[in-house]
């Protein structure tokens, strides 16, 4: 049997685009995606997607993304499958919002693991980088009940086992997670491969499957909202740069020693 | 849940101490129980618990619950969310405040998902709606480019602190407090995830989270040899040296100098940014740096906005002259 492995991916808005084209309704409680700024798959979640792939490499496995949200830019989330995913899973429905509430976000892609009959590991990238919630992947390992590791930068399976080198703030930790299991990485993991072109041709071939709250069984009990967004804004630095000149770099270099002494900071 | 009430904080000890950390979340858990007007508890986990039980009533805590098993000697993820979900469901409070530390990263929503209620996450801030008794919490979104307010809906309202977004307040050991005694029954079995092996890859000298000064480089260093002029610098004011995480992910050094959301979070008096950009993402680890200083040749880099001071120059001459200046400043 292949290792079956899912991979939980976010559509998110281009993180590193122009300060100047981040713009919020306050009203709306909501950043207004900028027109001409395409989306991008999270970051984080594309080094899960090598994650997956690394494992692909050495054995036999089929890795399938998952991603939920109320609208897609298609060729966009095939970004996955022109790296070497071999499915695409979309659950769209104007009702996916999957912003603030990681709960609800949870739920869904809990179902969808469900209805796909589950898999032996999932793979997330350790938080998005819009709402850097950090807790959708820790929630839907909740939610399955199955083994859960956050932070690793190396996967591999064996033995039945998940084994991870897991980031602690001083190093590393090797860790064993009985199968199933969910594990979060983080850019550690190492750059994500580049699409190849026969990648990018069979992704082109590829459907995606797209489920509607419909398609998954939802449970109603759990629908009700966990968090609510009261405000949201874009705050104001009252800092004041000083700039510190001098004849030349090198000058500039001597002057702020010298301004650093005469503020007392050395 | 009705009837909850009180805040609960889960501490973090460690070698019979209490951690910072933990008297960081007594000091925002004290604001939010004057505006409650409800008592302010912590929940220490561990084999024995005694000193720090004393050190957390010290820091303001009214009761302590200590939950002990020893099967907690060590931190777990498994074991130490199953006793804190069963202290949560016994005590039934209104507000839980966690640690946003490597633990409490994996712990909070973990936590909240158990209770089936929500967490408002990596705040800077929390303060309370006193009429519907709702926590507010205050929180970096979009790596930091905006700011949401969040409050829970259901109880117990849960919340995961930034590390040092709050100051803990000066011991007072004439404090009097309770210690409820929490044994939990808990079976090796629960634990699904097993150490194998740590290997600590932290670099010489003073620790980056500690450092009174850091000193940081970015992207536009070009390579790993200009960070050892970098250690120069740093050596000479005591400090440690950082990295943004573009630097990281070229592989110039190691992840355990990465300072941003995704890194590490630090406070020193001097934070000299050397070739980077201030990207949002990296000044959410060093918002709470007292003085920044930032060295880049681009006058428009969004790093001057954050800076007290700035030098636009290239590092290559800026950073000899500069330390060559520290130096007979040092010696002088």
């Amino acid at each position: 049997m292949p290792l079956k492995i899912a991979v939980l991916a976010k559509q998110v808005l281009d993180p590193e685009m122009p300060m100047a084209a981040f713009r919020i309704d306050a009203d709306a409680k909501r950043v207004v995606p900028p027109a001409n700024i395409p989306p991008v798959v999270n970051g984080f979640d594309e080094n899960a997607v090598e994650a997956a792939l690394q494992i692909k490499d050495a054995q036999e496995a089929t890795v399938t993304v998952i991603s939920t949200g109320s609208s897609f830019a298609l060729d966009v989330m095939k970004k996955p499958l022109s790296m070497g995913a071999d499915e695409l899973v979309l659950l769209q429905d104007d009702d996916f919002d999957n912003t603030i509430d990681s709960f609800q976000t949870a739920q869904l892609l809990a179902a969808a693991i469900r209805k796909l009959e589950g898999f032996d590991l999932i793979i997330c990238g350790r938080q998005a980088s819009d709402w850097d919630n950090a807790q959708v992947p820790l929630g839907v390992a909740e939610i399955l009940g199955v083994s859960c590791v956050s932070l690793g930068k190396k996967v591999n399976v064996a033995d039945g086992k998940a084994i991870v080198e897991r980031i602690v703030p001083d190093g590393y930790q090797v860790v064993e997670a009985s199968l199933p299991a969910l594990v979060t990485v983080s850019n550690e993991l190492g750059q994500p491969r580049y699409p190849t072109l026969r990648g990018i041709m069979a992704a082109t071939r590829k459907r995606p499957t797209v489920w509607s709250k419909a398609d998954l069984d939802l449970d109603d009990s759990q629908s009700e909202a966990r968090l609510m967004l009261r405000q949201l804004f874009i705050p104001v630095s009252d800092q004041e740069c000083e700039f510190v000149e001098g004849e030349d770099a090198a000058d500039a270099g001597r002057q702020l020693a010298l301004k650093l002494r005469e503020a007392k900071i050395i | 849940m009705a009837d909850a009430t009180g805040v609960l904080v889960i501490g973090q000890s460690s070698a019979g101490s209490l951690d910072s950390t933990a008297a960081e979340l007594l000091a925002a858990g004290r604001g939010v129980a004057a505006s409650l007007g409800e008592d302010l508890s912590i929940a220490l986990l561990g084999d024995a618990v005694d000193a720090p039980s004393q050190q957390a009533i010290s820091h303001g805590a009214d009761r302590v619950y200590a939950v002990t098993s020893p099967l907690l000697s060590e931190y777990q993820a498994d074991l130490y969310l199953a006793a804190m979900d069963a202290l949560c469901r016994e005590v039934n409070p209104r507000v839980v405040l966690i640690s946003r530390t490597n633990e409490g990263r994996e712990l909070a929503p973990r936590l909240a998902f158990r209770l089936g209620v929500g967490l408002a996450q990596d705040c800077l801030e929390v303060s309370v709606d006193e009429a519907s008794k709702t926590l507010l919490a205050n929180r970096p979104v979009y790596g930091g480019n905006a700011v949401a307010v969040v409050s829970c809906v259901q109880t117990p309202q849960i919340a995961a602190i930034r590390p040092k977004a709050y100051e803990a307040t000066e011991l007072d050991s004439s404090r009097q407090g309770q210690v409820v005694s929490f044994p939990v029954e808990l079976d090796a079995s629960q634990a699904r995830v097993r150490v194998v092996e740590t290997v600590r890859e932290e670099s010489e000298g003073v620790k980056l989270e500690e450092a009174r000064v850091v000193v940081s480089g970015g992207r536009g260093l070009g390579g790993p040899e200009p960070f050892a002029g970098l250690e120069d610098l740093a050596r000479l004011l005591g400090g440690a040296v950082g990295a943004s995480r573009a630097a990281v992910d070229s592989g110039w050094v190691p992840p355990s100098y990465q300072v941003g959301l995704t890194g590490k979070s630090i406070t020193p008096d001097l934070y000299i940014t050397v070739a980077i950009s201030g990207a949002s993402q990296h000044m959410a680890g060093c918002s709470g740096a007292k003085c920044i200083v930032a060295i880049n040749k681009d006058a428009d880099a969004n790093i001057f906005k954050d800076a007290r001071y700035g030098v636009v120059g290239d590092w290559e001459t800026v950073i000899p002259a500069l330390t060559e200046a520290v130096r007979e400043l040092m010696d002088s």
